[in-house]
């Protein structure tokens, strides 16, 4: 199974807070709402969205999440960089968007 | 799980304070983790405290997470002083929210904490005094029947 460092060299993403770059990527979940990434996405999955505010990083601590990939060339808030470094979260953004993102993804996933 | 007594604890929660948001729902996860309760509760407790606790953040002015974990359950009560909930079934629907748009621009507000709380628990229960605050139940056995 490809784990997160796979990811960012095979689709290209850029390292905003390198937590566990070992961990599985089980799958990938997308979405903005963040009570909706609580009840849907599953453990190790990778999440792409457009929050940059610190929320996302307790999410991902929650939800045992394998990595946040930020779309579209927004950056993750200072807040949330410290607090992604202090739980060990791998943050990732893109100038890509939400779409073009997944859509490597999925066939990467796809292919293993 | 080798727990002879309860263990118990408890959080503060501060209302608006969104920065340190998760913090005591990620503490209670690992607690729990620690204690050696099986991933399948740990995962469920989590979630719950986290919607729970999001919600006197947002919607509240201040509260307590207190937790207990026995051999039987893990058992949260939050409690805040806030502005309560005027009608709990409504409150209870998914898709029902009183966010205001800041906190929805956030990806908060979809209504969906509370009925994702339900479904993690085992016994969940709700009660509120409009104008003075709400306490939440949540209790998730440990045991597998
Ligand atoms: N602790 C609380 N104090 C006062 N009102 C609350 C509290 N918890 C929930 N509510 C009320 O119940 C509604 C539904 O709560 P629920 O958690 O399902 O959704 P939400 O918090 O609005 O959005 P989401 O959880 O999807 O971010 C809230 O919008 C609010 O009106
Ligand atoms: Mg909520």
């Amino acid at each position: 199974m490809l784990k997160v460092n796979d990811i960012i060299e095979k689709i290209g993403l850029d390292i905003r807070v390198s937590g566990d770059m070992y961990k599985h990527v089980t799958g990938c979940y997308i979405s903005d709402l963040l009570s909706d990434v609580m009840a849907h996405s599953k453990d190790g999955e990778l999440w792409i969205t457009l929050q940059t505010h610190p929320n996302i990083v307790a999410v991902a601590v929650i939800k045992g999440l394998s990595c946040i990939v930020i779309t579209n060339g927004r950056l993750p808030e200072p807040d949330t960089v410290k607090k992604a470094e202090s739980e060990n979260i791998t943050i990732l953004t893109t100038p890509k968007t939400t779409f073009e993102t997944a859509g490597l993804l999925y066939n990467l996933l796809r292919s293993e | 799980m080798k727990i002879k007594d309860s263990i118990e604890g408890c959080f503060q929660l501060m209302g608006g304070d969104f920065t340190n948001a998760g913090t005591a729902s990620s503490e209670l996860k690992s607690i729990l983790s620690k204690l050696g309760v099986s991933q399948e509760v740990v995962r469920r407790a989590a979630i719950a405290a986290f919607e729970a606790e999001m919600n006197v953040i947002i919607h509240a002015v201040a509260g307590t997470m207190h937790y207990v974990v026995s051999s039987e359950e893990v058992r949260i009560t939050l409690t805040d002083m806030g502005p309560g909930i005027q009608d709990i079934e409504l409150a209870m629907q998914e898709g029902y929210s009183t966010a205001p748009d800041w906190v929805r621009e956030m990806g908060w507000g979809a209504g969906m904490g509370l009925p994702n709380i339900k479904k993690n628990a085992d016994r969940f229960k709700i009660d509120s005094v409009m104008g003075e605050g709400t306490t939440l139940e949540i209790v998730i056995y440990t045991r597998k029947d």
